[in-house]
């Protein structure tokens, strides 16, 4: 039994409308006789058969769109024509990929020790790589060219006035009860650094407004229920994410996963070096209370060693405070696959110009690390402008 | 033995009558078999039959020397079987394989053959002519007594290369012998409605070629007609036109539905289809019987399958080979 | 006492052009000249001048106005065995032969798998500066140097015009020749008996630490004038004359460019999409780790070209706005 199948009938052609059948079963047909009409973008085509025989059966009803190479009757009593084409193959759907990615990592890991790298310079990739070779500090240098980029010029003159830079600081010993912990921070680091390209901007905000508010909003309450400084930079954090979303979710199978709840994680130094990140759920939803408590409790369970498990797979985004050890900046790693970590360093007393004239002001540096494949400079530098706008009216976080 | 044609006045002898006959069956069966092999996806891209028109191409060749070169169209299957170029190594090249007539790499438009002075297979209308007229200049200059034939259709006679290069040859006395095959229709814009004067020799004639118009159904026609015009190219006359009236059964090109034609029209034409013309010329001369007709079909049908075979067992070019031949890897002197 | 000759020639790029087609005509008897008014004008730049007298009409063949069909012709007869020289009169005539170029002349090798080649020269005066206006001002040699199967050569210097057309016809593929229209009075002197050229490689004009102009044609006299202007403010520009534009010799431009880690390429041609794009890319992809300073491009203004003498001028590159290019790159630290 041979098979008479959609023909192809042009070079872009992929299915083709049945639209008249010219034989029924029963009917006699030899080679080069027209048995249907088939309909393509061109209009309307008469299909011959190569083989002759009788009409069997009828298996694509007139109207019918099919592929190329889809069998439409069978006819008995020939020697088949020319092999036939195979069926297309039905177009894959992409399949979505698992978001188990995401969950994989056993223990989240954190940076031992604030990573050296400098935040993003203007500057030429001949000045980069000088500035690597003589140990100047690319941040340090002040581009004299028109368009301010710092160039081999201004690296070997700042390389010329300057001292070498200082060594920079041994890590801490590990102690051999944290080896394992940080054989998986440096593997996860690695990966990071190897992976992401992170871009970074920082920015100074002006926290007495905050401070002033916090001060008279704890006078109202029990010391047991006092907050923290830290909580109001988190809850900024927390909102700042919904108005630049590229910065909350994971990079997984070469795509950005936007997610829409705000898990933040908080970094948390343990004893005796380590450190973990896990996730306050919907943060942006809580009160300042609510976060505090939800602080409060994560922080002292790290530190015992009793966090849930999706409090460790689950931080769309992290904030890394360090102004406890008085850190001025703190230039992170982002934990793959989130794509974004937030970094504050101390509130330090600084001059400030307000209002044309000098002042003092509890001012703190705050960073962010951003993976350059999920968002870009400007979105970034929206999201600290959020962020600082945000700690302006403290009353409404 | 042999036989009389009416109009105009020619004797033939029966072996060359046969070998006609076979040419043209030769060229049609082929045809047929890449409508099947198309629509089976064997073949891609655009294919342009010349079922209608094996008389043109069957009639012309014989009447070239071996040394002459040829031009063509991307509708040159015809041209290429009947110029010698193995219906392998052509079936080869329509598969897209490296043993193909042009590695493949051409398709159905390019077929290209060196030793046959077969220089394309050109799918841009009208982009021949120039080709031939250097061909031809090239062939003068270097004292050598060949014709260079050219073959391009009714549309291409509106493109104003036609109007340079019939004037160029024409100017310089070049050794091209034009050949208009006009089957009325430049893929759907029928003749008249795309020249204002349809009468193409007339208007090739104007350019000082002597130019003729031959029924392109009939074969021997083509051919008596071919042979005078290339004695006097050859004899240093100039250039000639030969304006083929012909036509083709088929559409444009595997496929188009033909919105442009009645069917009427086409069955009109069918009734002139050149191979059933001549056999039916040469049974009527009792040189042609039913055994006889079947012992050439035979003969085609094992050829086609041989060439088929050959082009399905055919190799592809490896993926790394993809940049050669953009240029020259051997100095040619 | 025997005359000796003189070691040195003093001469026009125009005569060194006619020097070598008459050298060409003379060595190989399947070389042809062929274009329009290039035997009884004596050629529309003069370039042919003498030729046709000395040649007769079958080697120096006069042809009707049409592009299409004799620049068509020139590839049938290099297939056919003769070795054409086609000159088309300007670029700006050669739109009309592009089917013809691009179709055929760089396609046949490929089309037939080989087996036919084009070895075809094809000759096109280019370029602007003369308020010819807008369709008659066209440099499109970056267009050409777009097509594979081509090979595209510009000489800018009297050495060039004189050496680059006998390998141009050696080679057996298609080789299109471009002369910037300025140049045909560029005076100099060249040896009696010149000493070949390569078309394969560009040539380092001026050498210079600091950074490097990049050019070809008719610019390599601006780019020049602009490392003088350079000079004298002690920045010390390296010129390259690119030569020939497809394939792009991208080794000297790189070499050149992780030396003094920045470039300008000055380029007659259109900005967008024009042959300083690619080389711009090439740089950025072979030498980015050694920029100082991002690419910079200097081209025609996206102008039709006009016809006003002061309009002309500002929409050409000039040496100051070369300079001035150049100088942004350098920073206030340089010493």
């Amino acid at each position: 039994m041979a098979e008479f199948r959609m023909p192809s009938l042009g070079a872009d052609m992929e299915t083709g409308k049945l639209a008249q059948w010219l034989v029924k079963p029963g009917d006699r047909v030899a080679r080069g006789d027209i048995v249907a009409v088939v309909e393509t973008q061109k209009g309307a085509i008469d299909v011959e058969i190569f083989e002759g025989g009788v009409v069997q059966q009828i298996l694509v009803p007139e109207g019918s769109e099919v592929p190329v190479g889809t069998p439409l009757a069978l006819v008995d009593g020939a020697v088949p024509s020319a092999s036939a084409p195979p069926v297309a193959a039905a177009p894959s759907l992409p399949g979505t990929p698992a978001p188990s990615a995401a969950a994989s990592p056993a223990a989240v890991p954190a940076p031992a020790a604030p990573v050296p790298a400098a935040p993003r310079v203007r500057a030429s990739p001949a000045a980069r790589r000088l500035a690597a070779e003589l140990a100047v500090d690319l941040a340090t240098v002040r581009g004299t060219r028109l368009d301010g980029a710092v160039t081999l010029d201004d690296v070997r003159a700042a390389a010329a006035a300057k001292a070498p830079a200082p060594a920079p600081a041994p890590v801490p010993a590990a102690e051999d009860r944290a080896a394992a912990m940080r054989a998986a921070i440096a593997a996860a680091m690695s990966r990071s650094k190897r992976e992401i390209p992170h871009y970074y901007l920082g920015t100074k905000i002006d926290l007495k407004r905050a401070l002033d508010w916090l001060e008279a909003e704890n006078r109202k309450r029990p010391i047991t229920e006092r907050l923290l400084p830290a909580v109001l930079l988190l809850k900024a954090v927390a909102l700042a994410v919904r108005e630049v979303p590229e910065t909350n979710g994971f990079w997984v199978d070469g795509a950005f996963r936007p997610s829409t709840p705000v898990h933040l994680g908080v970094a948390i130094s343990l004893p005796h070096g380590g450190l973990v990140a896990p996730a306050i759920h919907d943060a942006d939803g809580l009160s300042l209370d609510a976060l505090m408590a939800a602080l409060r409790d994560v922080v002292e369970r790290a530190r015992v060693g009793r966090l849930r498990s999706s409090e460790v797979t689950d931080p769309t985004i992290t904030v890394t405070n360090l102004g406890e050890q008085g850190v001025g900046t703190v230039y992170g790693v982002i934990y793959p696959p989130q794509v974004a970590l937030v970094g504050f360093g101390a509130v330090v007393e600084r001059p400030w110009a307000v209002g044309g004239l000098l002042g003092v002001r509890p001012i703190v540096s705050a960073t962010l690390s951003a993976d350059h494949r999920a968002s870009v400079g400007h979105r970034g530098a929206r999201f600290l402008a959020a962020i600082d706008r945000l700690l302006q009216e403290p009353e409404k976080l | 033995m042999t036989v009389q044609q009416a109009s105009p006045p020619f004797t033939i002898e029966r072996d060359h009558a046969l070998a006609l006959l076979h040419q043209m069956l030769r060229i049609r069966r082929f045809e047929e078999k890449c409508v099947e092999l198309y629509s089976a996806t064997k073949i891609r891209g655009f294919v342009h039959l010349y079922i209608g028109e094996e008389a043109v191409a069957a009639g012309v060749m014989p009447a070239l020397a071996a040394d002459d070169a040829i031009v063509a169209t991307y509708r040159e299957h015809g041209q290429a079987l009947a110029r010698g170029l193995p219906m392998r190594a052509v079936m080869a090249e329509m598969y897209g394989r490296v043993e193909g007539c042009s590695r493949g790499r051409g398709g159905s438009m390019h077929l290209f053959d060196a030793a046959a002075r077969f220089y394309g297979g050109n799918a841009i209308v009208g982009g021949g002519l120039p080709l031939a007229v250097g061909v031809a200049l090239a062939d003068r200059m270097r004292g050598l007594n060949r014709v260079t034939a050219c073959f391009f259709g009714d549309g291409a006679a509106a493109e104003g290369v036609f109007h340079e290069s019939l004037n160029l040859a024409s100017l310089w006395q070049l050794p091209v012998l034009f050949l208009c095959e006009n089957n009325l229709y430049a893929m759907g814009t029928a003749l008249e409605r795309a020249h204002a004067r349809t009468d193409l020799a007339a208007r090739a004639a104007s350019y000082g070629l002597p130019s003729e118009a031959i029924d392109g159904m009939d074969v021997l026609a083509v051919e008596a007609a071919t042979a005078r015009a290339a004695a006097e190219v050859r004899a240093g006359g100039g250039p000639r036109f030969l304006e083929f009236r012909t036509y083709r059964f088929r559409a444009h090109s595997l496929y188009d539905p033909e919105l442009y034609r009645d069917r009427d029209e086409v069955e009109r034409w069918k009734a002139r289809d050149p191979i059933a013309l001549f056999a039916g010329a040469l049974r009527e001369q009792g040189l042609l019987d039913d055994e006889a007709m079947a012992r050439l079909e035979d003969d085609v049908a094992a050829e086609i399958a041989d060439a088929v075979a050959f082009a399905e067992a055919g190799a592809l070019e490896p993926v790394e080979d993809l940049t050669r031949f953009v240029y020259s890897e051997e100095r040619r002197p | 006492m025997t005359a000796t000759l003189p070691a040195t020639v003093k001469l026009t790029y125009r005569e060194a052009m006619r020097a070598a087609i008459r050298e060409a005509l003379q060595r190989d008897e399947r070389v042809f000249l062929m274009g329009e008014d290039v035997g009884r004008y004596g050629g529309c730049f003069a370039v042919s001048q003498g030729l046709l007298a000395e040649f007769g009409p079958e080697r120096v063949r006069d042809t009707p106005l049409s592009e299409d069909t004799f620049v068509g012709a020139g590839i049938g007869a290099a297939l056919a065995g003769m070795r054409p020289i086609v000159e088309i009169m300007t670029v700006n005539f050669s739109l009309l032969a592009l089917d013809q170029i691009m179709n055929n002349a760089a396609t046949l090798l490929h089309m037939s798998g080989g087996q036919f080649n084009v070895p075809l020269v094809i000759r096109m005066t280019t370029g602007a500066g003369r308020q010819l206006a807008a369709q008659h001002s066209h440099s499109l040699e970056g267009w050409f140097a777009h097509i594979p199967g081509l090979k595209i050569l510009v000489p800018a210097t009297l050495e060039d015009a004189r050496g680059m057309l006998w390998p141009a016809l050696q080679d057996p593929d298609p080789v299109l020749i471009f002369e910037n229209g300025r140049l045909y009075t560029l005076e100099g002197e060249l040896p009696a008996e010149p000493p070949p050229v390569d078309i394969a490689h560009a040539a380092v004009r001026r050498p210079g630490d600091d950074l490097t102009l990049i050019t070809y044609g008719g610019t390599l006299g601006t780019a020049l004038a602009a490392a003088d202007r350079l000079a004298a403010e002690g920045i010390d520009a390296e010129v390259i004359d690119l030569r020939v534009l497809r394939p792009l010799d991208d080794a000297t431009v790189l070499a050149s460019v992780a030396r003094t880690h920045r470039a300008v390429i000055v380029d007659e041609g259109w900005r967008s999409g024009g042959l300083s794009a690619e080389v711009s890319a090439r740089i950025m992809e072979g030498a980015f780790y050694d920029l100082d300073a991002p690419v910079a491009r200097v081209c025609s203004a996206e102008v039709p070209m006009p016809y006003p003498y002061h309009l002309e001028q500002a929409a050409l590159p000039q040496p100051d706005t070369v300079a001035a290019a150049a100088r942004a790159l350098i920073g206030a630290a340089h010493g």
